[in-house]
């Protein structure tokens, strides 16, 4: 076992977690931030996908105890004051999610390209998300969110 | 009022989606849950000699192990085929004991032998490898080509054959046939694909000591079926004991239907160790037990005259059923398969021929589209090669054959109510620039890539399904949908039905519908679902029939709340009933023009005996309160329809396929929301797209599942794709009163033969079977540079 504390979405949090407990486990199962998915055991899928000190990170395949001391953001905290961040706005607008399974980890990594780079080209963005996979949308509306989201960030 | 249906309405799920508020299965937590950990048959086919569980009972934290015999002793019913067909010759279809765990055999890898709880998620895990079965491994049957030849797999199941159907005149064929100019051939396999929805499979079980209900929280497509299934076949409890819980699904794509083994196992166990129980599943064990999709083998033949006249159609396939048949497994490869393979064109004779065999493999079930995608690319394939044959515009040899006039009575079972195919077919030549393609072809020419166009017209048969015209083909099940509008006192709505939405936009779509009919703002609606204890009964989400079925019931009862609105409208405005007129959520009398709105209506229905009332508001004859419900069950399957066109280009270099272009024209009926309707289109396109150049499920000769990660099965991601260039036509349907058709499958039964069709336009012709992988694309491109070599 090995004491960790992070700040998760603001709040500051000190527990002990076994040392093999990832951090998507960590977060669904020890903080019930439920919104991190895990839809697949091979770091395919990106329904994981959190910020760790701002940068996207697959939860599951990031152990807990590896990130000691870190800011970490789910996608619960995105919203500031029962605002919804821009890339949340756009989703919403352009139906960029049906079922909702792979949406916390997309919407996490399409912020995360926008940080990194103002305005991606269409290319770039769906090269971006490659790492993220949908069964629903076909990414269409996903790549309009992701642009529209674009012009206000 | 503006209306509401046809409107780009945002969701109302989104809210709780975006900020990571969804609840699905497996974010469920009962206090003292024990974990359940499945142990999987390692063989593809094993006699199960025997299982030992003592080294696992003794495992730290362990709670429990059970096995297939102490599920048989508790006479627990296991898995069950949902449809009769019967053979050609009238014999029954021959469906093998399908036990919850297995006993005996096993018979694909993966299939559940035993089942271990534990305090923990790792205990369990530990718990299970300590799990011994003794097998005897026999010698596994994969390939359904071969399966009628090898050994059968199942007692009492001769050749491995499910059933020998046939459907459609061989006779009037043989004729038609016998007066052809010209018969094209194909020889397809139509590639097994694993559905993938994103999340897995999952169940949390609780069982309650005192009431005795076992409360199940599953992914499921349809709770009430499940219920239904697990009662009446499983016997695992009576319905009014057993509630299902289908929360926040996400994705199902047709592998969500069936109630599985683990569902079975879990709410069994539940009532046995007196603890709750989760299981959610692996990424890999939804590999190896999600019910698979397609995987036919076809042989089809089309009869022409020179002149590109469509005479007679031959449809010979083997269905893969997997090891064994599930609820839509029987299903899918016949009445969903061979009547719409003749396609949307006019065939004077036609049969199609269906024998479905036992593989050990994992069952095959509906997946989006369920037979119409395989049907459709049966017959567009011996369209686009007709056309080359015979030297005629692939589009005009479609148009040549479309129907004249509606209702289109097809060449087998299906009377289509309308549709313009004609009008669907131009648009899309037009959107797509048809006529510029040779233009496009010589640049991409010029470049050293080699470019082609495909096209496909389709209809599909949804709405699942109207009971009479389904028991009238011998299936033995029809499918109505059930819905209740239920006003509160103060005027909020509550709409319930029997559909499940797991990405479909429920919510928002049937708000849209009740908002209209009731002259309320959708806000003040709830669309409710997905609990056995909330609705009635419902039949799920399948085969397109939400809005088509679901949505026609919530009318009904939408129209029923107004009736009796008026009813009680005209008694307290002291007119007579038709001196009443609704309109924009208001009771109007037309000559005083008094009126109340439907709010006041509810309430007054709720307290009729008001103090300033002199009068009970509620007529003789009239009950108190405002909810009313209605069970719709349509007279026809609604038939969406369209053309799509794609255009690839390929690097002869890489073999490398790029989806260039891709428009869709469809025609849906009327649209309630075209935004959503949009997403779905671009969703089934994309699966589509899969199915055609990616997604292909692997096993070899020992039935091993070669696939059964995303990092071998292909799973499509966003730089796959192009942007989708969409466009509607409509034509109302006439089986139901808001004309709607259905969207949900239409984009992945359309697109693996347009993109199909235009890869192999562009390698001069050459046959090449699904996935158009760049490996298959390469050895091609080498033929076809040989081949060109040679005609220099």
């Amino acid at each position: 076992m090995t004491k960790i504390t992070l700040e998760v979405n603001g709040k500051k949090v000190s527990k002990d977690v076994a040392d093999h407990t990832l951090l998507s486990v960590f977060l669904r199962d020890n903080l019930n931030l439920t919104g991190t998915h895990v839809g697949c055991d091979t770091s395919q899928c990106g329904a994981c996908v959190v910020h760790v000190n701002g940068k996207s990170i697959k939860s599951c395949s990031t152990l807990a105890a590896d990130i000691d001391g870190s800011k970490v953001t789910t996608i619960e905290g995105l919203a500031k004051d029962g605002k919804l961040h821009p890339m949340q706005e756009a989703f919403k607008k352009t139906h960029g999610l049906q079922c909702g399974f792979c949406t916390p980890g997309m919407v996490m990594s399409a912020v995360d390209l926008l940080q990194t780079k103002k305005n991606p080209s269409e290319q770039e963005i769906r090269e971006w998300l490659e790492g993220n996979i949908c069964r629903c949308t076909g990414y269409q509306n996903i790549v309009a969110a992701v642009k529209e989201a674009s012009t206000k960030m | 009022m503006a209306s509401l249906v046809g409107s780009r309405v945002e969701r109302k799920e989104d809210g709780r989606f975006l900020q990571g508020k969804g609840r699905y299965t497996a974010d469920i937590n009962i206090a003292n849950q024990t974990y359940a950990i499945f142990v999987r048959s390692p063989h593809a086919r094993a006699k199960i000699k025997g299982v030992d569980t003592s080294k696992a009972l003794k495992s730290s934290g362990v709670v429990g192990v059970l096995t297939g015999k102490e599920i048989a002793e508790d006479k627990i019913g296991g898995l069950i085929a949902g449809w009769a067909i019967r053979s050609e010759d009238g014999s029954e279809m021959k469906v093998p004991a399908n036990p919850p765990l297995a006993k005996d055999v096993a018979n694909f890898v993966g299939e559940p032998i035993a089942v271990v709880f534990a305090e923990t998620l790792d205990e369990a895990k530990e718990g299970a490898e300590k799990v011994k079965v003794d097998y005897k491994i026999l010698k596994a049957v994969v390939d359904p080509s071969d399966a009628m030849k090898s050994e059968a797999i199942h007692d009492g199941v001769d050749k491995n054959l499910c059933y020998d159907w046939l459907l459609g005149d061989r006779k009037a064929v043989d004729e038609a046939f016998a007066k052809a100019d010209k018969i094209i051939k194909v020889d397809l396999i139509n590639n097994r694909l694993v559905p993938n929805a994103m999340e897995p499979r999952a169940c949390v079980v609780d069982y309650n000591t005192a009431s005795e209900e076992i409360t199940l929280y599953t992914t499921s497509q349809n709770p009430h079926l499940s219920r239904l299934v697990m009662s009446a076949f499983g016997g695992v409890a009576p319905e009014n004991k057993l509630r299902v819980v289908a929360p926040d699904v996400g994705g199902g794509f047709g592998s969500k239907i069936n109630v599985y083994n683990e569902e079975i196992v879990c709410s069994w166990a539940s009532k046995k160790i007196e603890r709750p129980i989760k299981w959610v599943a692996e990424r890999t064990e939804s590999f190896l037990t999600d019910t698979h999709g397609r995987d036919h083998v076809t042989h089809a033949e089309l009869a022409v005259s020179n002149d590109g006249k469509f005479l007679g159609f031959k449809n010979e396939t083997i269905a893969n059923l997997g090891a064994y048949a599930r609820v839509f497994g029987t299903v899918t490869p016949t009445y969903l398969f061979g009547p719409c393979a003749t396609g949307v064109y006019t065939i004077p004779a036609a049969y199609s021929n269906v024998k479905a065999v036992y593989t050990n493999t994992a069952p095959v079930d509906a997946y989006r589209g369920a037979g119409r995608p395989e049907a459709t690319y049966t017959i567009e394939r011996l369209v686009e090669k007709a056309a080359m044959e015979l030297g005629i515009d692939k589009t005009e040899i479609r148009m040549k054959n479309f129907p004249s006039e509606f209702p289109f009575k097809q060449t087998l079972v299906h009377t289509v109510d309308s549709g313009d195919y004609v009008a669907g077919l131009e648009k899309a030549k037009q959107m797509a620039d048809y006529s510029g393609f040779e233009a496009r072809r010589k640049k991409s020419e010029a470049s050293g890539k080699l470019r082609g166009i495909g096209v496909s017209s389709y209809f599909e048969a949804c709405g699942i399904a109207p009971s009479a015209a389904v028991m009238s083909l011998g299936c033995g099940v029809g499918l109505w949908e059930s819905a209740e509008v239920r006003f509160n006192p103060t005027g909020q709505i509550s709409v319930f039905t029997g559909a499940h939405s797991h990405g479909q936009s429920h919510d928002t779509t049937f708000a849209q519908i009740a908002a209209d009919e009731l002259g309320v703002p959708m806000e003040n609606i709830d669309v409710v679902h997905g609990d056995t204890d909330k609705g009635t009964f419902g039949m799920g989400t399948y085969g397109s029939r939400s809005l088509t079925v679901g949505g026609i019931a919530i009318v009904n009862a939408c129209k029923k709340i107004v009736a009796k609105g008026k009813r009680v409208a005209a008694k307290m405005l002291e007119v007579n009933e038709d001196e009443i007129e609704f309109k924009d959520g208001e009771f109007v009398a037309l000559k005083s023009n008094k009126k109340k709105t439907i709010g006041e209506i509810a309430f007054a229905c709720y307290l009729p005996g008001q103090r300033d009332e002199m009068k009970s508001p509620i007529p003789e004859g009239d009950e108190p309160g405002l909810i009313e419900s209605s069970f719709f069950d349509p007279a026809n399957f609604s038939f969406p329809a369209g053309s799509h066109i794609c255009e690839v280009e390929i690097d002869p270099d890489t073999g490398n396929v790029k989806v260039e272009k891709y428009t869709a024209v469809d025609d849906f009926g009327r649209i309630v929301n075209p935004m959503i309707v949009e997403g779905q289109v671009h969703g089934g396109i994309a699966q589509g797209i899969g199915q055609a150049l990616h997604e292909n499920t692997q096993y070899d000769e020992t039935g091993q599942l070669m696939t059964a990660s995303y990092m071998d099965y292909t799973m499509p991601r966003a730089d796959n794709f192009p942007e989708f260039n969409l466009g509607f036509t409509c034509t109302h349907a006439t089986s139901n009163p808001l004309g709607v058709k259905g969207c949900g499958e239409a984009g992945a039964i359309a697109s693996p033969p347009t993109v199909m069709n235009a890869v192999i336009d562009a390698l001069g012709g050459q046959e090449i079977s699904m996935p158009a992988t760049a490996e298959k694309v390469w050895k091609a491109c080498k033929t076809l540079k040989k081949s060109n070599a040679k005609a220099a």
